[in-house]
Formats: C-alpha cells, structure tokens, sequence
C-alpha cells in the first residue's frame, strides 16, 4: 500500500475529509479549485495537522491521532514539488538543487539534472528563472532530496508543451522504474489519464 | 583635530559601538518574539521596547539611575558580584545607549523577520532541514539586511544619545563625555564657539554615514529577494 489516508480537518467553514488507500504506482487527486487537494498535500508533507484519521505512506505510519504519532516534517522525507516553485532567493539554482541531498540517492544527479534541462542554469539565482526553468527546479530539488515519496502539486502548469512532455516522461519513469509512490495535484483530465494509476475525486 | 578632539570621537565610537553589540542579540531575540512568538502579554512586552523611544529621555536616564545606583536592584548585584559600579563610567553611557537605540533595532528586525516568506520555511522542513538549519540557513538570510540596517541605525541613534546619558552617568570629560554631551559642554563655555562648531561638524558627518550605509543595506535587501 503507498498511500492510507483517512484524513479530516476543518479549515474555517469548510470540512476537508479525505479517504484513501492506493496501491502501487501514481494517485491523482482530481477536484475543483477549493476542494482541499492542495490541503491534503500539505497534511501528508507534515505540514498542517490533520484534525482526525491516520496518515501512512509506503507501511510507515507519518500521523495517527490515536497513536499519538505525529512525525516531524522533516524527518517525513516527502519530495514536495509545491504549487509555486518555492526557491530560495538568496541560493544559487546549484544551491537550491542540493539543499536538501542525502548521500547517495536512487536516481543519478548528473542525469536528473540533465533529464530536467537545468544543468545550464545551475549558477543563476532563481529570480533571474523563467516560470517554467523555476518549476524544473523545483522538481530536481525535491527528487535529490533521497524522498520516500513524492508530494506533487499541479507539476505540469507552466510548461511549454515540449517540456511538458518530458516532465511526464520524467514522471512515469519515477512512477514505474523508480517506484516512488506518487500523490499529484491536478486540474488536467488529460495528464490526470495519462499519469494517473488511480484517480481520486475529492 | 587636536588629541582632545579625538579623544571624544573616539570615546562616542565606542559607546556607540559596545551599545549596539551588546544590544544586538537582546534587541533580535525581542524581535523574534514580537515577529513570531503567540503568547499573553505579547502587546506589553511590544509596549515596554517602545516606551524609550516615547518617554522622555532624561526619565529613562532617572529610571536607569535608579536601577543602576549602588543600592538599586541591579547596581547592588553589580557591586557584590562583580565589584563595579557603571555610575560616571562610559560602561554606564553605553547602557544608556543601548536602551536608547533598543526600539528602532527592534522595530527594524521585526520587520525583516516578518517579511521573511514562511512557505520558504516550509520547503526548507520538508527537504530534510531541521529548526536550526531552517534558521540558520533560510530566515537569518534573508532577514539579514534588515538586522544589519537596524544595527546601523541603532548605532547612528547611540551617537546621539544625549538625554538619558546625561541623567544616568552625567558629563564626565573623557569618560561619559560623548559628542552630543561635548557639544553641550562647549556650549556652556564662553568662547566655546569654534568647538562647538567643529564637534557638531563631526556630529552631522558620523550621523550621515550611519543613516546612508543604513539606506543602502535595506536597498540591497530590496532588490530582488522577494521573488518566488
């Protein structure tokens, strides 16, 4: 099982309730703007604490109220690709990159980098990025970080369509050859039938 | 400029200069917590930074010669455990100083630690970083212009530290005698004039040099570090 999640938490007015138990592979959580999806993310990162339920991801539990587990984010090793880029401004993009590297890491950085074509950017500052470098950024430092899973939040906006292309490559390979168990965000019914091996509606 | 002239330069510098180090990690901690910190009695402890910053100062001089004399609550810990006393000591004018310019470091840091973007923090956590790390290598960071331009104004603020020096440790030629209280002694001299006249010259330049290297580091911050 990659992701068992029973989640609710209030947040003001509304009730985000979320159930999930998926298999192997890629979960799409699909759903209109305000559902929450981005919420649940941010529960499963450690983030926000979910109100009730359990959060357990490839057989470790990260959260459970009645066991009074609450793993501390960083200790969670969730690669999260938020919805904005989320780069450290005073960090060079080479910087940013290997901010949160442990050791030897599945995937080989050389390649990664090369997958994601940033190897030409590695000595600019992130404001001088365009949004679609910023993104590729983003998802390379969230891969080197060694994460046990992957957190992704809409990863395809703000793609050309060429690049695009590669990044879901990029994602089925991690998805299949890898195994990371993947959540993604998306509003795509496309990418969400392509990408996903299960589709969640919230 | 004579040796006396110097003299007194060279004592408002340090003044000025011991104030705002000592000042630094009390007036960043406030900072801090005023930033960050939910707790009762956050809008006191907000008040009591500030009261220096609207009290008269010659009170804040009194306030601090009360606590400061030798059977005062902290002038008679001094005495027994150390064996010193501030009093009429440039040890004392630097404290006064140091409260003095307390508010603005304040008011400056906090500022820059609140414009600190917490989904920056947030990243840093989920890659790995602990509380420490995420301090030390994102929030110090990216607040530092700002704790650098209030440590400057702080300074520039100690320098003309005037009122509560007076009161507290008085005018103790080459010992509490800073530029401000020089300029005042001059003025009181007959045929002090040209003194008065060159002090306060240096006076104005040290100020603008301390309020410009100010300017230019919060520019700095500004340019650019904002971007996501």
């Amino acid at each position: 099982m990659s992701f068992d999640l029973d989640l609710t938490k209030r947040l003001g007015e509304a009730e985000i309730t979320c159930r999930i138990e998926a298999g192997e592979g890629l979960t799409v959580l699909f759903g209109p703007s305000g559902a929450g999806k981005t919420s649940v993310l941010n529960m499963v990162a450690g983030l926000v604490e979910p109100d009730t339920g359990h959060i357990r991801v490839a057989g470790e539990t990260l959260f459970d109220v009645g066991a009074g587990i609450d793993v501390p984010v960083a200790e969670r090793r969730a690669g999260y690709v938020f919805q904005e880029p989320r780069l450290f401004p005073h960090l060079r993009v080479r910087a940013n990159l290997f901010y949160g590297r442990r050791g030897d890491i599945g995937l080989d950085v050389d390649e990664t980098i090369a997958l994601l074509g940033i190897a030409h950017l590695l000595e600019r500052w992130p404001r001088t990025l365009s949004g679609g470098e910023a993104r590729r950024v983003a998802i390379g430092r969230a891969l080197l970080s060694d994460p046990r899973f992957l957190l992704l939040d809409e990863p395809l906006s703000s793609l050309d369509r060429a690049r695009r292309e590669e990044i879901m490559t990029l994602i089925e390979r991690l998805r299949d050859t890898v195994k990371l168990p993947i959540l993604m965000v998306t509003h795509d019914r496309e990418e969400a039938a392509r990408l996903g091996t299960r589709i969640v509606e919230i | 400029m004579t040796p006396e002239l110097w003299g007194i330069v060279w004592l408002s510098l340090k003044v000025g200069g011991v104030a705002v180090l000592g000042c630094l990690p009390v007036a960043f901690a406030l900072a801090w917590l005023l930033a960050r910190g939910r707790f009762p009695g956050k809008l006191l402890l907000d008040g009591l930074v500030h009261l220096p910053l609207v009290v008269p100062p010659v009170v804040t001089g009194w306030l601090l010669l009360l606590a400061f004399a030798p059977a005062g609550p902290i002038g008679s810990w001094l005495e027994s455990w150390f064996g010193v006393s501030v009093l009429f000591r440039w040890t004392g004018a630097a404290i006064a100083s140091a409260v003095m310019a307390l508010p603005l470091m304040v008011r400056a840091m906090r500022l820059s630690i609140e414009a600190v973007d917490r989904r920056l923090e947030q990243a840093a956590a989920t890659l790995g970083a602990g509380r420490w790390r995420v301090f030390a290598s994102v929030t110090l960071p990216l607040s530092l212009p700002g704790i650098l331009a209030g440590t400057v104004l702080g300074f520039a603020r100690a320098l003309g530290e005037f009122g509560a020096t007076i009161t507290f440790v008085s005018s103790v030629p080459g010992e509490t005698q800073t530029l401000p209280l020089a300029i005042y002694a001059a003025l009181q001299m007959p045929g002090g004039e040209a003194q008065v006249l060159r002090l306060a010259g240096i006076s104005v330049l040290l100020s603008l040099a301390a309020l410009l290297v100010s300017e230019l580091i919060a520019r700095r911050a500004g340019r650019g570090l904002h971007v996501l």
